[in-house]
């Protein structure tokens, strides 16, 4: 079957230093994707790579089965730090994607602009930076691209405008049914936007793969300390904070927790992510993760 | 038609760890529990569930398909997603008693000396408990 972005042991190398290593992965189509991990992680590196900005050091990267390059007319990408002309005013920019965009679709773009109340012949230096993401996205969402890729869209803005600018993302996903990858250090909302997950840590994938199995088979579990070697006979325990008598897991578990001495507690995806970031990495971290999905399977 | 109160208006708590496809099931199935949502009521579009929450369509999508998989809502082409049953049917009426015996409970409780924090943990540590005979059982 054909993804819309498939990484085979994909390699970004600058000098001696690997920024991406042994990257292998695959996000099917029609997936919302959120690419997280800690800042120099490789993360911009691989979406530069997926858009043919760079030419890979090791490995493949396909993009809908073909080199990035020849694809290009059907993927969106908006660069970190809101590429904009500031000079321009926001009508200018548009123009601009016009000339530039065999497939624009300017009526899209000034409706949706309209939408959010942004003003045509305001210059986009002018815009407030929520702003200013939003301009970003229309003219990349204007190009009627099947695959969009944002770099941290939505890094630096407020609460608000990063709620918004959310919503005119899930709008557009809805309307077209087009497949996102964003990267983004921040993690506390993605379950709410993404239902793929894809953590890098250390220039390599740490886990790829659905996020609903994610959170039906990790707990957080509460309870007495010298319960907890007979909980790791069926369950994994990825983290354990305890004191002397009482223990604070977070486990992936092997179906119920039949143990009545253990509080179940739901965890949320911040929860696991972090507790799977901390974990070693390797070969053994990926290893685990295809379980989970097999399990949910 | 946008501006027309809704049926049901979801909500989605991000700290709770239950995964938002699940709280929205949550929320139509507690609705219906508690007679919200009647037979015949017309769910928000998926659009308008997406742009309202900021929310990935595919969770609303399978929300949807749960919900019409366990008979309770219908989707017609053309007109939208509606109700076809309601969960308060049998035990609704049976509500008022069981607030009062509960109520005795609680005021019982009080008088023991337990607060509001240690009602929550006995009363979910004892669900928790029952559960746990019943899938034994």
């Amino acid at each position: 079957m054909i993804q819309a972005l498939e990484t085979t042991q994909l390699g970004k190398r600058y000098g001696k230093d690997w920024a991406l290593r042994d990257c292998s992965l695959q996000l099917p189509i029609g997936r919302v994707a959120g690419l997280v991990g800690p800042n120099g992680a490789g993360k911009t590196t691989l979406l530069h790579l997926a858009v043919g900005l760079l030419e890979p050091s090791a490995g493949r990267v396909l993009v809908f089965g073909e080199a990035p390059h020849s694809v290009l007319p059907r993927v969106g990408f908006v660069a970190q730090d809101r590429p904009l002309y500031r000079a321009f005013r926001v009508m200018d920019m548009l123009m601009l994607g016009q000339k530039l965009n065999p497939t624009w679709d300017m009526e899209l773009a000034k409706e949706r602009l309209a939408h959010l109340n942004i003003p045509l012949n305001r210059p986009t230096g002018k815009l407030s930076g929520g702003q200013q993401a939003q301009v970003a996205l229309v003219m990349a969402l204007a190009k009627r691209p099947e695959l969009l890729i944002l770099d941290e869209p939505i890094a630096n803005l407020d609460p608000l405008a990063r709620y918004e600018f959310q919503q005119t993302l899930m709008d557009a996903v809805a309307q077209d049914g087009l497949t996102v990858l964003f990267s983004s250090h921040l993690i506390a909302d993605l379950d709410r936007v993404c239902d793929y997950l894809i953590i890098l840590s250390a220039s390599q994938v740490q886990l790829a793969g659905d996020i609903e199995p994610l959170l039906s088979t990790h707990k957080r579990l509460i309870g007495p300390r010298d319960r907890e070697a007979s909980l790791a006979r069926t369950h994994t325990i990825l983290q354990a904070r305890s004191s002397e008598r009482q223990s604070n897991l977070l486990v992936r578990t092997h179906g119920a927790v039949l143990d009545p001495s253990w509080e179940v507690q739901e965890a949320s995806l911040e929860d696991i992510i972090l507790a799977y970031l901390a974990l070693p990495a390797g070969d053994s971290f990926s290893a685990r993760y295809q379980q989970i999905q097999e399990v949910a399977r | 038609m946008e501006s027309e109160k809704q049926a049901i208006e979801f909500y989605l708590d991000n700290r709770s760890g239950v995964s938002p496809y699940l709280q929205l099931v949550q929320q139509v199935k507690q609705a219906l529990r508690l007679g919200f949502l009647k037979k015949g009521d017309q769910l928000p579009t998926m659009r308008m569930v997406v742009s309202r929450l900021a929310i990935n369509p595919n969770t609303v999508f399978k929300a949807y398909r749960e919900l019409e998989h366990d008979g309770l809502i219908e989707s017609r082409p053309g007109q939208g997603t509606f109700v076809i049953r309601t969960l308060a049917d049998a035990s609704l009426a049976s509500h008022d008693e069981l607030r009062r015996s509960l109520l005795d409970w609680l005021r019982e409780a009080e008088a023991a000396g337990l607060d509001e924090e240690s009602v929550r943990a006995l009363i979910a540590s004892t669900l928790q408990q029952f559960q746990k005979r019943e899938q034994i059982a």
